[in-house]
This record gives structure tokens, sequence and C-alpha cells, in this order.
């Protein structure tokens, strides 16, 4: 599918003395944007309200965002690779954009479907192909800290929720006076449905900014002082390309997507429970001991957690190796699983502590993992790769609420468990990160069989540098 | 946009525009991390 000149690869090669640091802000303003994903249930009791609804019948436009996401950035992973940064930010751009517009429409006009048409569908490819659109860009442009560069990027779509929550909040009280976003308050559907229209306007003008800023760097273009041969001394990573077709005939991209899996299942299990949880866990008769604002506060150092983990954790695999970072990720986080289902009632800032850990390594997991699979497989399709990899998250975001609510079903009525209510859920984590932490340790070197051959084009195009940058 | 060219063909990215491409997201972020720590101190602040 051929994209408009002006989006084209081509257009966008760098020339000598390009700044690289304008390159972040650029992958960031995507994802600051496509991260408001996570900020979903700030209206969902307006939503349940406005459409007469069940809470499930509304969690399922936030469930269909997800599988979306996971789908469209495998089956547009090549797609991205070959066109390039900016189509496919200016596309995932559109995408978001109008599935807020068509959810506003949606909510505006009492049509759900519309809402799971827009924001759930639309939407959701807008945050697959945003979602990988600077990652392999981030990559080539920073050869000598693609962890850095790839947890930067993916810190954004933490952080993302981070804003979008509060900013919400504001935006219906301003739409909604009766509203002031404390507990007991619900803003009206009017209020979501401007919320909404406001939310596609400013992203697309935040998202199209990224993507008329972003460039690629020349084939021949290297940091300065950056020695590839230095790369290689790391046995698991290549200076040879394998093509997306190929990575997924291997068994480490199997392994790979197991580990993601068992991770984001892991990290899900608390994330979702996480406001219930830490109220059960301290439960003293019918009360507990942690107040509803101190609960809320714990989801919101969750957050802080999860976008710092994101940073954090994958620039220090530039120095320990990717392989050693997720034995900390999956074989610490058994240890602190354990640890919180066995002793995390003795005391909340034990269980806050164990948790925020928990949650760094769930952010860590997936910040990390464009830069494992760029060590093994090379830059050539490292963004269809990793596309292709996401359907692990689709995946694990199914399984894990799934796992956990399934569990807590069978153990009473919620407002009612404690922390013994718990432990069998936690352990089945504790299970899932010994498989990922399995499946890590078989990861080798791809065999040369599925590398490209020497001398071809392993670029997308053969670019041109761009006349006017 | 981004950049001034030179007469060698090379480049120079304004410094100007990468501040205020930082600024662009780094602010937001800025204000959701200072909402964010509002509403966890209340986890410590009883």
């Amino acid at each position: 599918m051929a994209v408009p000149s002006f989006l084209a690869r081509e257009r966008i090669v760098a020339r000598p003395g390009f700044n690289r640091w304008l390159i972040p802000p650029a992958a960031l303003a995507v994802h600051l944007c496509i991260g408001q994903a996570y900020a979903t249930s700030v209206y969902k009791a307006a939503l349940v309200a406005h459409f007469e609804s069940s809470l499930t019948a509304i969690g399922i436009i936030f469930s269909i965002a997800i599988v979306m996401l996971g789908l469209s950035a495998a089956v547009f992973g090549t797609w991205v690779d070959r066109n390039g940064p900016r189509a496919a930010m200016f596309t995932a751009a559109c995408f978001w954009s109008a599935g807020f517009l068509i959810g506003s429409l949606g909510i505006a006009t009492d049509q759900l479907w519309l809402v799971y048409l827009g924001y759930g569908v639309i939407g959701g490819i807008g945050l697959g192909i945003g979602y990988i659109s600077p990652v392999s860009t981030l990559i080539k442009w920073f050869p000598d800290r693609p962890g850095l560069a790839t947890g930067m990027a993916i810190m954004g779509f933490g952080g993302g929720a981070l804003i979008a929550s509060p900013l919400s909040r504001q935006l219906m009280n301003w739409y909604d006076p009766a509203y002031d976003g404390t507990a007991g308050t619900v803003p009206s559907g009017h209020a979501v449905s401007l919320l909404f229209l406001t939310l596609g306007l400013v992203y697309l003008a935040f998202m199209m900014f990224g993507s008329f800023i972003v460039r690629v760097p020349a084939d021949d273009w290297r940091p300065e002082g950056f020695d590839p041969s230095k790369v290689k001394a790391r046995a698991l990573v290549t200076t040879d390309h394998v093509s997306a077709g190929n990575a997924i005939k291997t068994p480490q991209f199997w392994l790979l997507w197991i580990v993601l899996f068992c991770n984001v299942t892991a990290g899900i299990g608390i994330l979702e429970q996480a406001s219930p949880m830490i109220q059960d866990f301290f439960r003293d008769g019918d009360a507990s001991t942690v107040a509803v604002t101190a609960a809320a506060g714990f989801v919101g150092l969750l957050s802080l957690f999860n976008m710092g983990g994101r940073f954090v954790w994958s620039s220090t695999s530039d120095f320990i190796g990717r392989k050693p970072i997720y034995m900390v990720y999956l074989g610490v986080g058994m240890v602190l699983y354990v640890l919180l289902a066995t002793i995390g009632s003795s005391a909340t800032w034990l269980f806050v502590i164990l948790a925020a850990i928990i949650i760094s390594f769930y952010g860590g997991g997936f910040a990390t993992i464009p830069a494992y699979l760029r060590d093994l497989f090379g830059t050539y399709q490292v963004g269809a790769i990793h596309g292709r990899l996401l359907t692990a998250w689709a995946a694990a975001g199914v399984a894990g609420p799934l796992i956990v609510n399934r569990v807590l079903d069978t153990q009473g009525t919620p407002g009612e468990l404690v922390a013994g209510n718990y432990r069998p859920a936690l352990f089945i984590m504790v299970g899932l990160l010994a498989v990922g932490f399995v499946a890590n340790l078989l990861v080798k070197p791809v065999a040369s069989k599925w590398h490209e051959p020497k001398g071809i084009d392993t670029h997308p195009t053969s670019p041109e540098r761009s006349a006017a940058r | 946009m981004s950049s001034t060219n030179t007469p060698q063909g090379s480049t120079h990215t304004p410094t100007g525009l990468i501040a205020f491409a930082w600024a662009l997201v780094g602010l937001p972020l800025v204000y959701g991390l200072y909402q964010t720590i509002k509403t966890a101190s209340s986890l410590f602040g009883g």
C-alpha cells in the first residue's frame, strides 16, 4: 500500500548533523496520547449510568481496544517498517482521533455499538500502529543505548494515563459542574461525549506534531564514538538480520512470546485489582483499615512505578543485558509474589513496597522487549516482529483478569474478601512467572539459517536524503 | 521545518526546536506526575 509522498520514508531521512534528541519527544508525543487507554476507568461509571448498562458491557470497550492493539500491531507491523515512522504516526493519529470522535457521537446519540466501533475497533487500530510506530526508529537512532531509547518511548505509554486521568476529571468537571471528581458523583453522558471530542482533537494535534518532527537515520549513520564491533561482544546480540516472516518460525520468537505473556499476565493480575486488593489485605471485620482515598493513592503509586520501571529497568538492560534483566523481572518477581501472598498482609508499607516493585517489573518487561528483539533478530524488521509479539499482550489482557476474577469468585463475595482469599491467584502468578523464567533461560542466538543473506538490502527502501531536512 | 541546511549539505537542528519539543511532551508529563503524586500521598497521609 503506497503512502502520499509527504509521508514516505525517503522524505524523512536525516542529513548529517541532525540531532537525534529530537526523536524521543516525537515518540513520546505519540505514546503519551495512546497511553490514555489505561485511564478508561475515569469515565467507566458515567458510561454505565448513561447507557443504563453493566460494567461488563462497558468494560468490553477497553477489551476490544486491547485486542485490536495486538492484532493491528501484528498485521500492520511490516507496513510500518516499510513506510517509516511518519506514515505510521500519521495513520495512528487519524485512527486514534477518529476513534474518539466516533465514540463521542455514539455517546451523544445513545448508541453503544458506535463506541465499540469507534474507541474499541478504530481507536484500537490506532493504538496498535501508534505503539510500534517509533520503536524501530528509536532503536536505529540509539544503537548504543536501545534499552534507554525504547524505555523512553514506552514510558510514555505509562505516562499517558497519568496525564489523561486528572485531565479527564478536570474536563468533565468543566462540562458538568455537578461532577466534582469525588467518590459518589458521576459525570453526565453529555460531559463524557464532550470529553471524547476534546481528547480526540487534542490527541490529533499532538500526534501530528510527533509525525512531522520524526526522522530516520541514513543507512551509514552512526552515533559519534559508537563502535558496532563492541555490540557484537555479547553472545545474544547479532549484527545479522532476520525478516519478520522468518522470525515467527524461530523458537526464540515464541520463547519471548511466552516470557511477555507470563510477565504481563502476572502484572495485570495486580493492576486490575489494585484498589480492592489493598483494602481486602487489611480488612478487619466488615471494614478495611485502608480508606478508599488511600486505596486510590495506592493505584496512583502503582502507575508511577509502572511508568518509572519502563525507563529505569529498560535502561539498565543496556548494561547488564536483556536475558539477565528478564531473569530479574521473572525470578525476583516470583519471590516478591510469594512474599506478597505470605507476609504481605503483615504491614501496609510492606504490601505497598512489594506491589510497587512487582509493577515496576511489569512495566520494565514491556519496555525491554523491543531491545531484546533487536538483539536477537537485528534491526531489519524489528518493528514488524515487535508487532507480532504484542499478540502476547492481547492474550495476557484477557487471561490476567480472568484468572484473578475466577479465583476470587470461588473465594467469596467482593467486599468481604481477606488476604488469604488472594493466595491461590497469587500462587498461580508465581507459577506463570516460573514458566516465563524457564522460557527466558532457553533463549539462545538465532540459527544462521534464518539470517538474511549478506549483501542484500535490509533497508525497507533505498532512501535518498531529504533535500528539505 | 526541523533544521537549517548548511552549504555542505549537512544540517543543524536548532536547540530551540529541541527544547520546544521536549517542553511540549514534558509539561503534560509533569502535570500528570504532580497530580498522581498528590493522589498517592493520601496513601501515606491517612
